[in-house]
């Protein structure tokens, strides 16, 4: 086992691969973050708030004023340099660093594909992805024709589990036997051209769609990596993504998948595709100063970055399933429900008002509006982390304003998968002495029904 | 390998035909006519509340010309009779902040309260004022009428006294005038223009018709009947009730019924009825059991009901009942507020409408 283990350690593989992976990655990250820019969501997601949503033990992290702009300045400018292969490892770091705690400014806006940006961008700071055509290659006049297997497959094991943990988390009951959410879905897309007013209101069609949806996440990992069934695979890969595109609002998120997954072809693809780009800067190229092709490269410090690696694995395999350690429905009560690749699961809503009571015992409600952005106060409506932060903050804010002995108290209504909407949390605790903390949140209410499954 | 791209797409197949017996809601189906919900609403129910609310100004300016050129007791008695009507009237209208009415602000020109007395004491001592400007929203419209016809002093032969001053003739005059006129704008726009956008912008988009008419619908329960009839003279959004906020408060017995009959109307729409007493029509009732959702339909009018009952407790004056028992007041809200949850909880989660939320990417 351990020969064994020691023997995939040392097999190589094309370095084009890793290339190709890094133009394609940093290329679109470039293009995620002009487009988020042009949109204007820096001014409206992070400074337009009054009050930011923080990650659990990540209060720290601040948004920073008009230097926010500057803050996607540099992580767009840092996946350029990824994409060119320039200053490569100080490249993906600081792509890495300043796109990380962009998200952490604010779990308002979290979304799966954020979490896997930035893990993915972490495992490639261990990756020598500019190791074969890049400008470090230009500068330093040499480049390696070779590469640990490991480096690449470690990849291919990220994206395996983005989409195999995306499929497990489908297998319940709401999703394969009520074909929820989509049947709250798929209905209102009646507007699409020849599908909105025929399947997309058949039963059968979202029962279609929820039972595919399982199926293609848990298994197209394995089709890509099987040499016979990777092409159709990759064809699923396409239509998969453009469908949902088309369908949800989900950004750039399809488009990541499906570049990433060419990571999956033969080497022989990824030659074709930088050929493709040497011709279109044949007059660039031309110019270059001959460079030393190599065989292997070799990893450094490799004693250290293998631990580092397989740690992330075993946290990555494991971490999804932090749910378990928590009583009730994790789809109510959303306790390690984040950072699991649970992806398009639910429609939950919700609508959650304060009341604020001071020592005398005068009372009044809170108008979220006056605090929050709607969508920071959709978000809070159903998530109880976000409604004790909520709270918290409004206990502050009432106690500054010279209330003495301030409590907080919250009626929230949730309405989950289509259920009817029913009280959220226990009305009669008072949210300003609740702690957060990685324990259960016993003032959360249980939920009335039952959703089997994973 | 050929086989498991085979078994692959049997899977795909069997998935694609298993339906399942497990399902208790009945078979969803979003084919919903919401062209014709559209049309039910706009010929059925909103045309014809403002062309009612329109006759009765006209009936209203009316009585007026007679008080004006004889400021007796019996025309005062005959005008805020009038005055009545239309604000009852005016109920029924104030829900479709939609069209024309939402671009020049037909509802902020027509019932905000608490009214600003000072701001219309210093109009009508200037005599120089432009009533369709934003600063005299608190100075026009019902709420004005009701200090103008009820406020002005103690006794009514001290208010017919005010009345020797032209400068009061003139400002009543002119504020029954610009109520009339943003109606008649606002109406002809509907009749002209405006009802053939509504019935056919059926899109579900954050600008389509149906979409924005939904919202608007959920907003002014919220706030046009649950905060600013109930809600804010109770005091729940303060620290102390605030009493003088309730409507009509000069008139002082008729704020009960002006909320009874704008919750009639939420309900009626909510049915697609242009009367309380007429068939359920094509409405958001409707919509729900087409989705399945007969459940929530029949639970959104049983907590309508169930808040009537409420408001139906307190005294016809909301002002007196916050001051004598505020309790009965906060029953009336909290019964309310179930309706908003309805609505703006399961209604919108059941229509998967696009909200006005900012513009942003899920996943």
């Amino acid at each position: 086992m351990n020969f064994s283990f020691k023997t995939y350690l040392n097999k190589t593989t094309d370095a084009a691969t890793l290339a190709v992976f890094r133009i394609g990655f940093g290329v679109m990250m470039c293009y995620g973050i002009i487009r988020f820019w042009a949109k204007d969501w820096i001014d409206t997601v992070y400074l337009q708030p009054k009050f930011h949503f923080k990650y659990y033990g990540f209060e720290w992290v601040h948004v920073l004023g008009n230097y926010t702009y500057l803050l996607f300045l540099i992580c767009g400018l840092s996946a350029i340099f990824v994409a060119i292969g320039y200053k490569y490892r100080l490249a993906i770091i600081t792509f890495f660093i300043s796109f990380t705690y962009i998200e952490l400014m604010d779990k308002t806006v979290y979304l799966n594909h954020y979490y896997f940006i930035s893990i993915l961008s972490f495992l490639m700071i261990f990756l020598p992805a500019n190791a074969y055509f890049s400008l470090d290659n230009y500068k330093s006049k040499k480049a390696f024709n070779t590469m640990p297997k490991w480096c690449v497959d470690s990849i291919k094991l990220l994206l395996g589990i983005v989409y195999f943990y995306a499929g497990l988390a489908k297998i319940n009951s709401d999703w394969l036997f009520r074909a929820q959410p989509l049947k709250i879905w798929l209905p209102s897309k009646y507007d699409l051209p020849f599908i909105g007013e025929t399947v997309m209101q058949q039963e059968w069609f979202h029962f279609a769609m929820s039972w595919s949806g399982m199926l293609y996440d848990l298994l197209i990992p394995f089709f890509l990596l099987y040499k016979r069934t990777r092409f159709v695979a990759f064809l699923f890969v396409i239509f998969f993504h453009v469908f949902t595109r088309v369908l949800f609002p989900i950004g750039m998120f399809p488009f990541v998948m499906i570049v990433s997954a060419i990571i999956f072809f033969d080497a022989t693809i990824h030659h074709k595709i930088l050929n493709k780009i040497k011709s279109l800067l044949g007059f660039i190229s031309a110019k270059a100063k001959p460079i030393q092709y190599k065989q292997v490269y070799a990893v450094r410090y490799s004693k250290l970055i293998l631990p580092i690696i397989g740690l992330f694995f075993a946290i990555q395999l494991l971490f999804p399933f932090r749910y378990l350690l928590y009583p009730g429905e994790l789809f109510w009560t959303e306790e390690g429900y984040r950072l699991s690749w649970r992806v398009m699961l639910m429609e939950k809503m919700g609508n959650t008002t304060f009341k604020i009571v001071d020592k005398n015992g005068n009372s009044f409600l809170v108008n979220n509006s006056d605090f929050l952005t709607p969508l920071q106060e959709k978000q809070m409506s159903s998530q109880p982390d976000f409604i004790l932060e909520y709270a918290h903050y409004l206990g502050d804010h009432f106690s500054s304003q010279g209330h003495k002995g301030v409590e907080v108290y919250a009626k929230s209504y949730v309405a989950l998968n289509g259920r009817l909407s029913q009280l959220f949390v226990d009305e009669s605790v008072n949210l300003y002495q609740e702690k957060e903390s990685f324990k259960h949140k016993d003032w959360i209410l249980p939920f009335k029904d039952e959703i089997k499954g994973l | 390998m050929k086989k498991l791209i085979y078994i692959f797409a049997v899977f795909v197949l069997v998935a694609a035909c298993s339906e399942s017996d497990d399902s208790n809601d009945n078979g969803v189906v979003d084919n919903y006519n919401r062209a014709a919900m559209q049309t039910n609403l706009a010929d059925n129910i909103i045309i014809p509340s403002l062309e009612s609310f329109k006759t009765s100004l006209e009936t209203f300016s009316d009585a007026n010309s007679t008080f004006v050129a004889s400021p007796d007791q019996v025309n005062l008695d005959n005008l805020r009779a009038a005055w009545l009507d239309a604000y009852k009237k005016w109920q029924l209208v104030e829900p479709f902040d939609i069209g024309q009415a939402e671009v020049i602000g037909y509802r902020n020109q027509m019932n905000i309260y608490p009214t600003d007395v000072d701001n219309i004491e210093s109009n009508i001592e200037n005599g120089n004022y432009d009533l369709t400007h934003d600063n005299n929203n608190d100075a026009v419209g019902f709420p004005a009428l009701d200090y103008m016809l009820y406020g002005l002093a103690d006794s009514d032969t001290e208010l017919l006294n005010k009345y020797q001053d032209v400068k009061y003739i003139t400002y009543l005059t002119d504020l029954i005038e610009a109520m009339s006129m943003i109606t008649e704008e606002v109406l002809t726009d509907w009749t002209t223009n405006y009802r053939s956008l509504f019935v056919s912008s059926t899109n579900n988009t954050l600008t389509s018709a149906v979409n924005k008419f939904i919202n608007d619908y959920i907003f002014y329960f919220e706030k046009g009947l649950r905060a600013n009839k109930i809600g804010i003279p109770a005091g729940v959004f303060s620290t102390n009730p605030l009493s003088e906020k309730a409507e009509a408060i000069y008139n002082g017995s008729n704020s009960r019924d002006l909320a009874i009959l704008a919750l009639d109307n939420a309900q009626n729409i909510f049915n697609g009825k242009t009367s309380i007493n007429s068939e359920i029509g094509e409405g958001f009732y409707s919509y729900l059991v087409q989705l399945g959702r007969t459940d929530l339909a029949t639970l959104i009018n049983t907590r309508i009901d169930d808040a009537r009952e409420k408001i139906l407790l307190l005294n016809q004056d909301l002002k007196t009942q916050v001051e004598i028992d505020n309790t009965k007041m906060n029953e009336a809200y909290d019964a309310l507020q179930l309706v908003v949850v309805s609505l703006k909880v399961d209604m919108l989660q059941a229509f998967d409408v696009s909200v006005d939320y900012q513009d942003a990417d899920g996943d």
